[in-house]
């Protein structure tokens, strides 16, 4: 899809929006009878209250699209679609509706928003989902429009009230002012009034040099909470007579619950319960401690069934058996045979990725109420729509039956697209009477992850006399996301997704040649991670060239500016990050620089310079990562900065340390000592130079995950002539004597 | 029955005694500030301040607290190093997904309590077990740094 076809759709949906705005006013008129003053009356702060059910109506409301509500007495609520993980989109998203709607963020209150696929879709994406960094780029319009369509109204307002012309009457701060009298109104005097105006089909919104907040760091409307203990994730609920449970699944892929021996669990004071699945047993208890307790005096008895002897080397020859066949072509330019059969060097390599748990600090977990006919669920995902949905089939009501109350997610990266602990939850609620939270223990998170796929590529090169390009392949195989979590995204047999940052690389290739081979491990089930696609392909691409301009017996950044003649936004953060970072200054022994380019997450540019050293034994220690930007326009620059800085940490925890192996049908890791993440002693220094752009907002809660890798393991190449062709990085292979 | 004092008041539980501290705070008492992370002392996420050290909960029976004073992310705000320390976190925009960040600011309170002016290596020391997945470290560091800052200054003002 074009950027001219996905603005078209954002229209229409913005259109449809406008019409399902007006019935829903018509319904708030008709639900005045609740009584005035609703919302106030509970004196609830922002995000501390789970998200009202969808259509809820807060009495005598304005309400004019889905993304705002003002009171009579000029409470502003925003409602947040997507989910926030710390990736700052509670902050960012309010931005957006504020710069129009002429409030102060300090004004404003936020609301989970309720599960809606269709009036919450993301616009790039097709459903309600918080991923693949499209939140700013998706609702930089749609929610600037809301913004000023609310204002638009209450301006219109005020004009009647005063029998002015609009055009004589300006918004600021919450009021609308009536310039050459200088009378005012505030918008909680205005919103019955604005409430029965028909919204206007077209609002004019700001030229992007009027803005005071878009573009300006303004602080996280999230983070007070977050200092003080009072945030509430998902894990956090508490209701009456709440139970807690904590689960085991089958520790081999695929296998079944064979029978379990309850006995000494029962006897466990605060035991309540004992709750056989298909695939797992859960203890529910009066506390997690009763249940871990019950949890571990089981004896469980399972069925391993047909992966009890799988391996990772097994899967890994799989892998690389499908690796030589032919492939779906993702992208084909040129005659790529034919100018490698003319090359002057032909350089060929492998590259290989591991399955990667995304082990976030907030442990899995989901809290059901299911009655006879309604279930409630209180959870943190990144799916509210499909988390409705799944929760719907696994207790056997209609969709609209099931509340979906979303959360502060304590990480996502992904782990929470999925719903599979939401149908947990319920399959386990579903043997029990009243409320009960399910928690996973950090050795179940890491053992049943949706793991990262292991990717298995095979690239080659032709270059010319000059050490240049003129062929490039790339086979990318591994099994596909896409396929399972939404097979209408698929193009035929290719999954997007799995070619993204390897099918249109930023270089000038002429002759191009990228393909695709599906290969899925037996009930492994695999799942997108921070950086989804161009996390594992700009590793390998990024590599790659480097390991092109080694051959060439160039410089790692002048062999990429001479490849990027058409695209001067990557050129230009190419030499940003290398001039920041002191490209080419003496470095001591076994110590390097590397840099990697990407182009991926809508028109997001960033280069990377990683500076590494590299002891006798062969640990690698990240000391320094210049980070130069280019997302095209910006937000909240704090918050790309701050993403940037994330990112690039994620990352390194997966260069350096991240592994999930598999023995014996099971994840051979338990929690943090054995599956690692990066420490405050082991971080880098990461300095961010944004560029200024007046280019549609590019994503940027991924990307510096994605870059990262290709940046470190180059300075390793740089610093000990190795080349990283596997993830992660082996010290044993850097060691010394 | 065990008698615990949590943020200066008392509250007599009927708990088994190997039950660790950090579930008797959030699945007895409600106080969820506290979190669970991975169970093993591996992650300080679960940190708290047992008569002023920090201490994994997680791994805390709470056999072991008869008579000591326990302080929970929801009071540290009352002492002056975590008044300190939260207000640091809030200007240098530290928090992402936040989940860790109760555990970080505990340790980093008991650090500034410790060391009033605490160098690098004094904050890998005690920061160390403290994992968070966002990577706020770069930022975590430098609010340690602006938290000790603003200690002296206003202690010199005093």
């Amino acid at each position: 899809m074009n950027l001219d076809q996905r603005l078209q759709e954002t229209r229409d949906a913005d259109e449809a929006a406008t019409e399902r705005g007006r019935s829903r006013r018509s319904f708030l008129k008709a639900g005045v009878a609740v009584g005035g003053g609703l919302l106030l009356s509970f004196h609830l702060p922002a995000l501390m209250y789970p998200a009202l059910a969808a259509g809820t109506p807060t009495a005598q409301a304005f309400a004019p699209n889905a993304f705002v509500r003002i009171d009579r007495l000029g409470g502003v609520t925003l409602i947040m679609h997507k989910a926030e993980m710390g990736q700052g989109v509670y902050t960012s998203l309010p931005m957006l509706i504020a710069e129009e709607l002429e409030v102060d963020l300090g004004q404003v209150k936020l609301e989970h928003g309720p599960p809606d696929d269709k009036r919450y879709a993301d616009p790039i994406v097709g459903i309600q989902i918080t991923g693949g960094s499209t939140s700013v780029r998706g609702a930089w319009e749609p929610l600037r429009r809301a913004g000023a369509t609310a204002r638009t109204l209450l301006v219109s307002a005020a004009a009647q009230t005063w029998k002015v012309s609009t055009a004589d009457c300006r918004a600021e701060q919450g009021t609308v002012i009536h310039t050459p009298s200088g009378r005012k109104l505030p918008y909680g005097a205005l919103v019955d009034k604005a409430a029965v105006l028909p919204v206007p089909q077209s609002v004019t919104l700001k030229d992007p040099k009027d803005f005071k907040l878009i573009g300006t760091p303004a602080k996280r409307l999230d983070a007070q909470g977050k200092v003080n203990g009072t945030a509430q994730f998902g894990i956090d609920v508490r209701l009456p007579g709440m139970k807690f449970a904590t689960v085991a699944a089958c520790p081999v892929f695929g296998g079944k619950l064979a029978g379990v021996d309850d006995g000494k669990a029962k006897a466990i004071q605060g035991v309540h319960k004992v709750v056989r699945l298909d695939h797992a047993v859960a203890v529910i208890a009066d506390h997690l401690w009763a249940a871990k307790q019950g949890l571990a005096a089981l004896d469980i008895r399972w069925d391993e069934g047909p992966n009890a002897r799988l391996d990772s080397g097994e899967i890994v020859r799989q892998l690389e058996a499908a690796s030589q066949q032919t492939g779906v072509v993702a992208r084909h330019e040129g005659d790529v045979t034919k100018a490698m059969d003319g090359a002057r060097q032909k350089i060929e390599a492998t590259y290989q990725l591991p399955f990667l748990a995304h082990a976030t600090m907030e442990p899995i977990n989901c809290t059901v109420q299911l009655r006879r006919n309604g279930c409630d669920v209180w959870v943190g995902t990144q799916v509210q729509g499909r988390a409705q949905a799944a929760a719907a089939q696994a207790a056997g009501l209609p969709l609209e039956k099931v509340r979906v109350h979303n959360h502060l997610l304590g990480g996502g990266f992904g782990r929470r697209l999925e719903v599979d602990f939401i149908v947990q939850a319920v399959q386990i609620a579903k043997q029990f009477e009243g409320p009960v939270k399910v928690v996973w223990s950090r050795e179940e998170d890491i053992q049943h992850d949706i793991y990262r796929p292991y990717y298995y590529d095979r690239l080659a090169a032709g270059l010319n006399e000059q050490g240049l390009p003129i062929a490039w392949r790339h086979r990318v195989t591994g099994s596909s996301i896409v396929a399972r979590f939404a097979p209408v995204w698929m193009k035929g047999d290719l999954d997007p997704d799995a070619v993204e940052g390897a099918a249109e690389p930023p270089y000038d290739f002429p002759n191009i040649e990228v393909t695709y081979v599906r290969q899925e491990p037996a009930d492994i089930v695999t799942g997108w991670w921070r950086g989804v696609g161009p996390t594992h392909n700009v590793f390998v691409v990024e590599s790659f060239i480097d390991e092109l301009a080694a051959a060439a017996k160039q410089d790692p950044v002048a062999y990429r500016r001479a490849l990027l003649s058409k695209s001067p936004r990557a050129r230009a953060v190419l030499e940003l990050a290398a001039e920041k970072a002191g490209w080419g200054q003496p470095l001591p022994p076994r110590s390097g620089r590397g840099i990697s380019l990407l182009h991926a997450f809508g028109e997001t540019y960033i280069a990377q310079v990683a500076e590494v050293s590299v002891s006798r034994e062969g640990d690698v220690r990240v000391k320094r990562v210049v980070c130069a930007v280019d997302c095209g326009m910006v937000v909240n620059p704090d918050t790309v900065r701050a993403q940037m800085e994330s990112g690039i940490n994620f990352g390194i925890s997966a260069v350096l340390f991240g592994e999930i192996t598999i023995k014996g049908g099971r994840v051979e890791q338990n929690n943090f000592n054995d599956y690692r993440v990066l420490r405050i002693d082991e971080a880098p220094v990461v300095e961010v130079h944004l560029v200024k752009s007046t280019a549609a907002p590019g994503g940027v809660g991924e990307p510096g995950t994605s870059a990262i890798a290709p940046a470190v393991t180059n300075a390793i190449f740089a610093a000990t002539g190795q080349r990283i062709r596997k993830l992660p990085v082996k010290p044993e292979l850097l060691r010394v004597g | 029955m065990i008698a615990l004092n949590i943020n200066g008041k008392v509250h007599r539980l009927d708990v088994p005694a190997d039950m660790p501290l950090l579930w008797v705070l959030r699945d007895v008492i409600g106080l969820t500030g506290t979190k669970f992370g991975c169970g093993m002392a591996l992650c300080g996420a679960c940190t708290v301040h047992v008569n002023g050290a920090p201490t994994r909960s997680c791994v805390t029976p709470v056999s072991t607290l008869a008579g000591k004073n326990i302080t929970t992310i929801e009071a540290i705000g009352a002492t002056p190093q975590g008044r300190a320390v939260q207000r640091a976190w809030l200007e240098l925009e530290v928090v992402q997904c936040g989940y860790c960040q109760s555990g970080q600011i505990m340790s980093a309170t008991a650090l500034l309590a410790d060391h009033p002016h605490p160098t690098d290596a004094d904050i890998d020391a005690a920061m160390a077990g403290n994992i968070c997945r966002c990577g706020t470290y770069l930022r975590i560091r430098s609010a340690i740094k602006q938290a000790a800052q603003s200690r002296s200054t206003a202690v010199k003002g005093d």
